[in-house]
């Protein structure tokens, strides 16, 4: 077994010469380029839905000019000072959340924002990454699998700050983060047993839920469930969005020719609508090949994962990838009317920010994961 | 114990593989799920969907129907519906909305208060929907929009109908005005109807006779270019104009009412008896409702609400006012039909009057008395101790019994909204609402129309013109005929009147018609300033409302009290007194004397109505 081990470390360093670039910048090479053929799709598809707008295109170059160079600078990181300030990223965050129930701006009903004077940012964002590092480093702590008592704290540590972001209230992400706590806990290799035992256990409580949530959210689930019932209002989303989707057929209208898009029928086309404005323009063709640059990404993440030497390291990247799936996965499935509308942007193609950042965050972890792996087995 | 940790390392890793491998599957599943749902998308059901988006082309619009017009009872237009350009946003189009109000602003004057009011219009409304930011541009505003207009994507000038009031101030409170519907208004209403509206009655005859006022909407299907213009209307359904009402107010009498009043603050009300219309009703001081209309701005509003007069209030539907002398006629029929008090039997009056066992004085207005007193006596120069009497020997229930039968402490069922029901006092509603006994005490001083007693002008008015018929009640209207669609004669709306039932008998009728006649033809009658070069006769009371108390044995001097504090003035007529055509109520605040303030402005209303009737 050890002998098997050593082999890797050799396999490992013949390939260090030939990754000079990796090695001065910690970045990884497949990873970065499905993340630029990804934002480069994002940007064709936006100046289409944005009416060609170049004010808005020249806006989303800045953010993810800013976006790559968060991620560069996360991916300098080493793993194990991650592993360091876990708890305390993960305090702070905590603290920002209950700062913004209590003093937090409103803007458009719910309470997400904090201002700061200078800038105003969403604590939501923090706890996106904090959350999985946190539960990462529990876990990482311990022997895994995890003992039962194990299991129970690693799931407070994830429904607290799920609750008091779904308090806001921001379904959308306090499902995202509620899902990396899990993917951490799932691949931490919890007995199937106690998974199903889980998923029992959401599923009573579902009722629970729906008396908790805001009458907007239960109005969003109701239009889901029947979006014909109300087409001028709240089912108008995604009625239109079918409309959109279905009318682009296997070929799709073209770049730039989608009337649904651009008779301006389709509401919040440039953001959480995008899917839909790619869709009728590219046709299925088009998805399957922008599926496929997802599941690449997704598989080269996942490989960065099983290649990581830590406990710590490993969760955190398997659970930060599959996060990065269900966006995606969520975000289509709104669109086009298999999941009720949560709010959640397509990442790397919807139009703003925030959200942008921290998912560049995220992959500079994975990167840094990947191309930290000398240092640690020295 | 390190091997341990290593074999420990390598489970781990394993597991993770494992799990990794599983979640690999899943997504792989997941993502055929997705192509799963746009095979049948885009694929089984693309024929359907494209169908879909080529109807997207068309699209439905609202059309609003015309809001119905309000006429006097000589066809006289009270409320018009005006063209008027206004300056609107589809908030979903504009990408900085700040930014291009600012802009606009530039070439057409928008103050904050526009800007306020279509805030707080966007958060109410669907970004799609337009709203308006401010109306009633002028020709060289819409000249100079129209000029750049390409600047403004999303901004429309429109032209629409606004409600206006030719007359403001005379029929602001009558008519009431419409303004912008509000969420809680929109709830009410079949908010499809009202897809189109933008105005919602808010007060008065607009409030009341909103659903006849409104009309229903109409639609037409548009087709729309790439742009989203309009290219041509497919189809349309007309929509149907609301009613138009004609009331029963002669606008020519309001106006004379209304100039008969003059400044004093106060009410005029004017009925005919014989059938309960409303010929004038006037409140003043009143206010212009026409920028109620387009949204009034704050200021303007402040000013009006917190003007000492008052000009918002409604004092002919809502001011209460303790009816006073007015009453004695009523409470003289009453005597009369409970066998209390007889024609040939007579009260000396001394100035004062007290009840047994209790030295409180109940004075009499003349402080050297009236000396020996018949009931016509009483009224004619309305002494007060001939009903301290009366209505002690009635009591406070059967008078109030009795009162009730003119309307007293009731709302009359006008057809206008937030009509006041004023108070007639009995033992029982002291009991109910005060949790207090009776006194004997203030069945005294309820008997001249002063202590609990309340009436609004209308109530007034209505009890007046019940008298005036000796006794046949009419519901007091406004609205007399209803006309639905533009072209259709108007129909008249079905009287509300009761049965003729019996209040008092002829012999006590005439009686007391004749004491009222001589209140205002005999020398010493407190109504004789108006006697003067009139061919019929008019029966008419005074009468006086304290507004602060007088404490025993003080001198009530006109002069020395601050107008605010000075007595009401009410005057109650009728005329001509043998066939009554016109039954008038008239409170002025603060006027002081019924006979020389109230009685007057009675006059020149009989006067304007007996001088256009005669042509």
């Amino acid at each position: 077994m050890i002998k098997a081990k050593n082999n890797d470390y050799t396999q490992w360093g013949e390939r260090r010469q030939s990754r000079m670039f990796t090695r001065g910048l910690h970045l990884d090479i497949p990873l970065l380029l499905g993340i630029i053929i990804l934002s480069a799709v994002g940007l064709a598809i936006l100046y289409s839905a944005s009416g060609q707008s170049e004010a808005i295109i020249m806006r989303q170059l800045m953010r993810l000019g800013l976006a790559f160079a968060v991620m560069i600078v996360v991916a300098q990181i080493p793993p194990h000072h991650i592993q360091l300030w876990a708890p305390w990223a993960f305090a702070l965050g905590l603290g920002l959340l209950a700062a913004v129930l209590l003093i937090g701006d409103e803007g458009k009903g719910a309470q997400r924002w904090l201002d700061l004077g200078f800038f105003r940012f969403q604590p939501s964002e923090i706890m996106k990454l904090a959350v999985p590092v946190m539960v990462a480093w529990y876990l990482a702590d311990n022997p895994t699998p995890p003992s039962l008592k194990n299991i129970f704290i690693a799931c407070l540590l994830i429904i607290v700050p799920v609750l008091l972001i779904a308090k806001q209230p921001d379904l959308g992400t306090s499902i995202l983060i509620a899902s990396s706590g899990f993917f951490v806990l799932l691949l931490s290799g919890v007995r199937w047993k106690h998974v199903c035992i889980f998923m029992a256990l959401i599923a009573t409580s579902a009722p629970l839920l729906w008396f908790n949530l805001h009458a907007y959210q239960k109005a969003r689930v109701m239009t889901f469930l029947n979006p014909e019932n109300d087409p001028l209002g709240a089912g108008y989303h995604i009625i239109q969005s079918k409309i959109a989707i279905g009318s682009g057929g296997l070929y799709g209208k073209g770049w730039l020719n989608g009337s649904q898009s651009h008779l301006e029928f389709l509401p919040e086309r440039t953001t959480d609508f995008i899917f839909s404005v790619f869709s009728e323009e590219f046709g299925f063709i088009g998805i399957i090949c922008l599926l496929a640059l997802y599941l690449f990404i997704v598989i080269r993440g996942l490989y960065i994962a099983t290649q990581a030497q830590g406990t710590f390291t490993r969760l955190l990247g398997g659970s930060l990838i599959l996060t990065f799936f269900v966006y995606t996965f969520v975000n289509i499935g709104m669109v086009s009317g298999l999941l009720p509308v949560v709010g959640l942007p397509l990442p790397l193609i919807s139009y703003g920010g925030t959200s942008m950042v921290t998912m560049m965050a995220g992959f500079g972890v994975l990167m840094s994961i990947h191309t930290h792996r000398r240092l640690l087995s020295n | 114990m390190v091997r341990q940790r290593i074999k420990d390392h390598i489970r781990e890793s394993r597991t993770f593989n494992e799990r990794a491998a599983i979640a690999l599957a899943i997504v792989i599943i997941m993502i055929f799920v997705i192509l799963a749902r746009l095979v049948y998308l885009q694929i089984i059901s693309h024929e359907h969907f494209t169908t879909l988006a080529e109807d997207n082309r068309v699209s439905i619009v609202p059309i609003p129907p015309t809001r119905g017009l309000i006429y006097d009872r000589n066809g006289a237009i009270l409320a018009q519906n005006v063209p008027a350009f206004s300056l609107e946003i589809v908030p979903e189009r504009v990408t900085d909305m700040d930014q291009t109000i600012q802009a606009l602003s530039e070439i057409i004057e928008i103050s904050d208060d526009h800007i306020k009011r279509f805030k707080k219009q966007q958060r109410q409304k669907s970004a799609f929907r337009s709203i308006p930011l401010r109306t009633h541009l002028n020709e060289v505003e819409v000249a100079r929009f129209a000029a750049s207009r390409h600047l403004f994507p999303g901004v429309e000038i429109e032209a629409r109908l606004v409600r206006d009031y030719p007359y403001s101030h005379l029929t602001a409170h009558v008519i009431g005005y419409v303004g912008r519907i509000n969420v809680n208004e929109l709830k009410k209403v079949d908010a499809s109807n009202y897809s189109a509206t933008h105005h919602i009655g808010k007060l008065g005859i607009e409030k009341f006779y909103e659903d006849q006022l409104h009309g229903t909407v109409g639609f037409k299907n548009i087709e729309t270019n790439v742009m989203g213009r309009t290219i041509r209307t497919l189809e349309q359904s007309l929509p149907v104009p609301g009613d138009d009402l004609y009331l029963t107010i002669d606008i020519e009498l309001q106006q004379a009412a209304s100039k008969a009043l003059g400044d004093h603050r106060g009410a005029a009300i004017a009925i005919d008896p014989r059938n309960g219309d409303v010929l004038a009703m006037v409140s003043q001081p009143s206010y212009d409702p026409n920028p109620f209309v387009v949204g009034i701005d704050a200021k303007s509003y402040r000013a009006l609400q917190n003007d000492i007069d008052n000009p918002l209030f409604d004092r002919a539907l809502r001011g209460q006012y303790p009816p006073g002398s007015t009453i004695k006629p009523l409470v003289g029929l009453a005597g009369l039909e409970n066998g209390k008090a007889s024609i040939n039997e007579s009260v000396f009056c001394p100035g004062w009057f007290s009840l047994k066992g209790d030295d409180h004085r109940y004075r009499d207005w003349k402080k050297e008395g009236h000396g020996v007193t018949s009931l016509e006596k009483a009224i004619v120069q309305s002494c007060d101790v001939y009903f301290y009497d009366l209505s002690l020997k009635l009591g406070i229930d059967a008078m109030s019994d009795y009162l009730a039968q003119f309307g007293l402490g009731q709302k009359t069922n006008i057809d206008l909204p937030g009509e006041l029901a004023g108070i007639l006092p009995s033992s029982h509603w002291k009991r109910q609402k005060k949790g207090l006994p009776w006194y004997t005490g203030e069945t005294l001083i309820s008997g001249i129309g002063q202590g609990y007693n309340l009436t609004t002008p209308l109530q007034l008015a209505s009890a007046t013109a019940t008298l005036a018929s000796r006794g046949l009640h009419s519901q007091p209207r406004i609205v007399k005929a209803i006309a639905s669609g533009r072209n259709n004669e108007p129909q008249p709306v079905p009287l509300v009147q009761q049965e003729r039932h019996h209040i008092a008998s002829d012999e006590n009728w005439e009686y007391t018609v004749n004491a009222m006649v001589k209140a205002v033809h005999s020398p010493r009658g407190t109504a004789r300033a108006i006697s003067h070069n009139i061919p019929f006769k008019i029966a008419g009371k005074t009468g006086t409302a304290q507004v602060f108390g007088i404490k025993q044995d003080e001198e009530y001097v006109k002069e020395d009290v601050a107008e605010r504090l000075r007595d009401h003035a009410l005057f109650i007529a009728f005329a001509p007194a043998d066939k009554p055509e016109i039954a008038i109520a008239v409170v002025v605040e603060n006027g002081g004397s019924g006979g020389t303030v109230a009685a007057p402005v009675a006059r020149k209303i009989i006067d304007h109505f007996f001088m256009s009737t005669s042509k």
